[in-house]
């Protein structure tokens, strides 16, 4: 099966199109290795707690379009958390030099017990022209939820007519939370849909335009690219309909985190021929020499990298050095996603602190620019060694707590929300970031190292915590390995 | 038919989790897909709780359980929870996954129950109502299949001086903790003993268990919850006092109480009247020795303060806070927006009730679960002088486009961190006061 293909409406689910899984521990070597072999498979916990949803994950990526509208197809439940991106955007509009940021417009289709009886597509149909009415968006994006796949809206036929009769695109994005246990499908679906209906081909490629696929993090790019003459063109959030339109004029697609831009980059490289830099993003020094050097060959700017590596490790390996020192052997427990998972392992280590464990929350094999070159946690290991206790954990909290009971780190590093709370808990200094940009490059390491001393020497307050913190989990369960409600046991074969 | 919405100002029937999450060491367990638990911890954020949030075992239905069923997988989780976490009660909540594909969790539950463990089960697919309609439907099932089990116990109204107290629907209205707690402070002091049920000066299940000695129930609500007092009148015979919008304030709350104390008389219920009578007068004159105090800057302040009010909330609010912003602060409530999707059976009483806010001014009210809808009315709206928005963390957009000052009072609240603040009582509304003016001081730096 062809892993992109922009002329089917739906894009499969990251298990099926990458053999990504939920589960596994061991350590990331085996994982790795077991990997490439193409034999993973999840058996299955006997027990779990809330998962997250694509719709979520899509819908960040298409939300936060400047002039874009969302409809949610479903109960108005489905919708309940997305308010928090209209305030991602309004916070960090500064960051993207947007000065007024406008109300980001979210809808629910609301759909009722009758409707799922009797279809939603008609209601669905009616809320498309209410929504163009209300908010002149220059593109709706309509996002399917449980109910509505199971009972079947054919949501495509409904989306298709509206944009003939309303002659702006109107994108449907398969993003059911029951279709995917890796919530990351979401960024795929909506990806899926940016590529098929809003990116155009391409004239021709500027040289000085290059793609990077992120979030909402800080603008360092701009300072970087210049020196290579060029400017970064950030993709999808605070982008504009007509922006995204010309993506596929650019030079490069890079990439901030590839659990997030696998698809897009691939599908912009294969479909409309923007090279996408494939070594993983700059995190760790020897992985910032690696994709500085490959940019700069792919501009024909070998010499310009060259002199900008020298000037910056003249300027921060000595403060590196010096954060090394009073880090070195301090132990650290990591739980993210899985690409920025990987990076932070390289940072950590790259700072001589021992990383103890991680619980990352999926594993894909191999990204959809299907090369072994892209393999973050790989390179991670070439670069400095093995990673012992390597779960891949979707957000299951009850292992999480166990397994920080077992190995009490000096420092918990979280990326998703609800997680530190837990090393707080347990009186361990807890840091999560929410940048993504912050530890990238050279200069990232040393904000990184700082941040992470700060972090450590400050834990008055979680020593406080843990003296009075509630904990809903049994002794039982403290004492249990952490996988004992694992079906599969340690890396299951197929 | 359910019309679209924009901006929700609630969420959907599984949502009423969170009454289960406010019963200390109640546990919710949810047979749904992957993303409901994460969407309603979004919602309401930083609404943990003991076992909310991350914490809440999930089945996570995968396309296996929407084509097989899920009720193996739910057996599982369930024994399993029993073992991982410590819960005094467990409630499972139904998504709209295991609706559609009808999953027979009652069944499931009765093995649970025929070994002892007294499983509730609660069908909250997302498509079958509101959190605001769902959460009676979660208290009565505890009440059916929890409650009644330690009926023995428990005889019925058997404690003359004992109320059940229904109001704030725990996380909807984010005011909820002290909210419960001023009412338990300002009943028991009229003599009472209260079930408050839900927070940390509730008793926990054990309070639960002893809903049916209650004499009588209290609600404090213009719709939401109705249907919680009528069901226990049905089962235990208990009547019920019913307080239409939140009293927020001193009359309405001097109105609220005693209103109650009539109701006890006629039940012979035998408190010390005069007591409570006293009390009550005390509080008044605490509450007006600080208007009396603020009446000078509510008079003379000469730089601008708002004259008129926007409120975009539920029922209950817009009501006890039309009420108590014209009487109490010279807050003018101009056009009125309530977005709880009000079931229409209601509705005309919540407009008789507003009607008598002032026997002089006619204020607009409009019923539209659409807030976004809710928004463009009000940009369309314009009126002399300094406007005030309450509403949610939504409508501070509005806020500024319209240069008027806002109170964020209603969830989604990203802008706004509540605690332990309370609305209601005497005390909610000197509380209220300073909110809505400390905003107001804070625009001029």
């Amino acid at each position: 099966m062809k892993k992109i293909d922009l002329n089917i409406p739906e894009v499969a689910v990251r298990e099926i199109r990458l053999g990504s899984i939920t589960e596994f521990h061991g350590n990331a070597e085996t994982l790795v290795k077991n990997s490439c072999r193409g034999k993973m498979c999840d058996k299955g916990r006997s027990f779990s707690q809330c998962l997250d949803c694509s719709i979520s994950k899509a819908t960040c990526m298409v939300a936060l379009i400047q002039d874009a509208a969302v409809i949610c197809h479903g109960p108005v439940g489905c919708a309940s958390c997305l308010h928090e991106f209209a305030f991602t955007y309004r916070v960090n509009a500064p960051l993207r030099n947007v000065a007024n940021p406008t109300q980001r417009r979210i809808f629910s289709t609301n759909i009722s017990e009758k409707d799922t009886v009797y279809g939603g597509t008609e209601k669905l149909a009616a809320a498309i022209r209410q929504v163009h009415n209300r908010t002149q968006a220059n593109v709706i994006f309509v996002l399917s939820t449980c109910a509505t796949g199971i009972i079947g809206d054919d949501i495509e036929s409904v989306v298709n007519d509206a944009e003939a009769e309303l002659s702006i695109p109107i994108v449907a994005i398969f993003c059911e939370g029951f279709r995917s246990t890796v919530w990351t499908s979401g960024f795929d679906a909506g990806y899926h849909g940016i590529a098929r209906k809003l990116i155009k081909p391409a004239q021709e490629h500027k040289k000085d335009m290059i793609n990077v696929i992120n979030f909402w993090g800080s603008d360092i790019f701009s300072e970087w690219l210049a020196v290579l003459g060029a400017k970064p063109n950030y993709i999808t959030p605070y982008s504009t309909v007509e922006i995204l339109s010309h993506s596929s004029e650019a030079i490069a697609t890079i990439q901030a985190c590839q659990t997030l831009g696998s698809y897009l980059g691939a599908a912009l490289e294969q479909e409309f021929g923007v090279t996408e830099i494939k070594t993983p993003p700059p995190y760790g020094i020897a992985q910032t020499d690696r994709w500085f050097r490959e940019l700069g060959k792919l501009l024909g700017k070998e010499k310009e990298v060259e002199q900008l590596i020298a000037e910056k490790k003249a300027v921060y390996l000595p403060k590196i050095e010096q954060l090394r020192t009073k880090l070195r052997g301090k132990t650290a427990y990591v739980t993210a996603g899985a690409a920025h998972g990987h990076a932070l392992l390289s940072v950590l280590r790259e700072l001589g602190l021992r990383v103890i464990g991680a619980a990352i929350f999926h594993h894909d094999p191999i990204y959809d620019s299907n090369t072994e070159v892209s393999d973050g946690l790989a390179q991670s290991i070439r670069d400095y060694g093995d990673v012992p206790n390597y779960d891949v954990c979707d957000k299951q909290e009850f292992e999480l707590v166990n397994m920080l009971n077992h190995l009490h780190p000096d420092v918990l590093l979280a990326r998703h929300g609800g997680m530190t709370l837990w090393g707080a808990k347990f009186g361990i200094p807890s840091l999560l970031i929410g940048d993504e940009h912050f530890s990238m490059g050279y200069e990232g390491i040393v904000k990184y190292g700082e941040r992470l001393i700060e972090v450590m020497e400050n834990d008055e307050f979680v020593k406080n915590l843990a003296q009075h913190s509630i904990n809903p989990y049994t002794k039982w369960w403290l004492k249990q390995s952490p996988y004992k409600f694992l079906k599969g046991g340690e890396g299951c074969q197929r | 038919m359910s019309k679209i919405i924009e901006q929700e100002r609630y969420t959907c029937a599984i949502g009423a989790m969170q009454s289960v999450v406010a019963i200390p060491k109640a546990l919710p367990i949810l047979h749904s897909g992957p993303g409901c638990g994460m969407m309603v911890r979004g919602f309401f954020e930083r609404s943990t709780g003991y076992a909310g949030g991350s914490t809440v075992p999930c089945t996570n239905f995968s396309e296996q359980e929407v084509v097989f069923g899920g009720i193996d997988k739910l057996r599982l989780n369930i024994e399993n929870s029993y073992k991982v976490l410590e819960s005094a009660l467990q409630v499972v909540f139904t998504g709209c996954t295991a609706g559609i594909v009808g999953d027979d969790v009652e069944s499931l539950a009765k093995e649970f129950r025929a070994i002892g463990k007294p499983l509730v089960t609660v069908e909250t697919t997302g498509f079958k109502c509101n959190n605001f309609v769902a959460h009676s439907e979660v208290v009565n099932a505890i009440i059916d299949q929890y409650v009644q089990l330690f009926i023995k116990d428990n005889s019925i109204r058997s404690e003359k001086n004992a109320v059940n107290l229904f109001a704030s629907i725990p996380y909807q209205d984010q005011f909820w903790k002290e909210n419960l707690r001023t009412y338990k402070y300002l009943l028991e002091n009229l003599g009472f003993k209260v079930h408050i049920l839900f927070g940390p000066e509730s008793g926990g299940v054990t309070e639960w268990q002893q809903i049916p000695r209650a004499n009588f129930n209290i609600l404090v609500s213009p719709w939401y919850g109705q249907e919680i007092v009528e069901h226990l009148e049905a089962v235990y015979g208990q009547p019920f006092f019913k307080f239409p919008h939140l009293p927020i304030g001193a009359n309405e709350t001097e109105k609220f109480l005693h209103g109650v104390l009539d109701f006890a008389k006629h039940l012979e219920i035998a408190i010390d009247y005069d007591n409570a009578a006293g009390f009550i007068k005390h509080e008044s004159a605490a509450y007006y020795e600080e208007v009396d105090n603020l009446a000078t800057f509510l008079l003379e302040f000469r730089y601008g303060l708002p004259n008129h009010v926007h409120i975009i909330h539920d029922a209950g609010y817009v009501v006890g806070l039309s009420k108590f912003l014209l009487h109490e602060t010279g807050i003018v409530p101009k056009e009125q927006f309530i977005v709880d999707n009000t079931p229409e059976k209601f509705q005309q009483a919540i407009k008789e009730d507003l009607k008598t806010t002032s026997n002089k001014k006619n204020i607009s009210l409009t019923f539209e679960p659409d807030a976004g809808k809710v928004q463009d009315i009000i940009r369309g709206i314009s009126h002399q002088g300094r406007g005030l928005i309450i509403g949610s963390g939504w409508d501070k957009q509005l806020a500024k486009e319209k240069k008027y000052d806002f109170l964020s009072a209603s969830v989604p609240s990203p802008y706004r961190l509540v605690l332990t603040t309370g609305y209601v009582g005497f005390h909610g509304g000197l509380r209220i006061m300073e909110d809505i003016f400390n905003s107001v001081l804070s625009t001029y730096k």
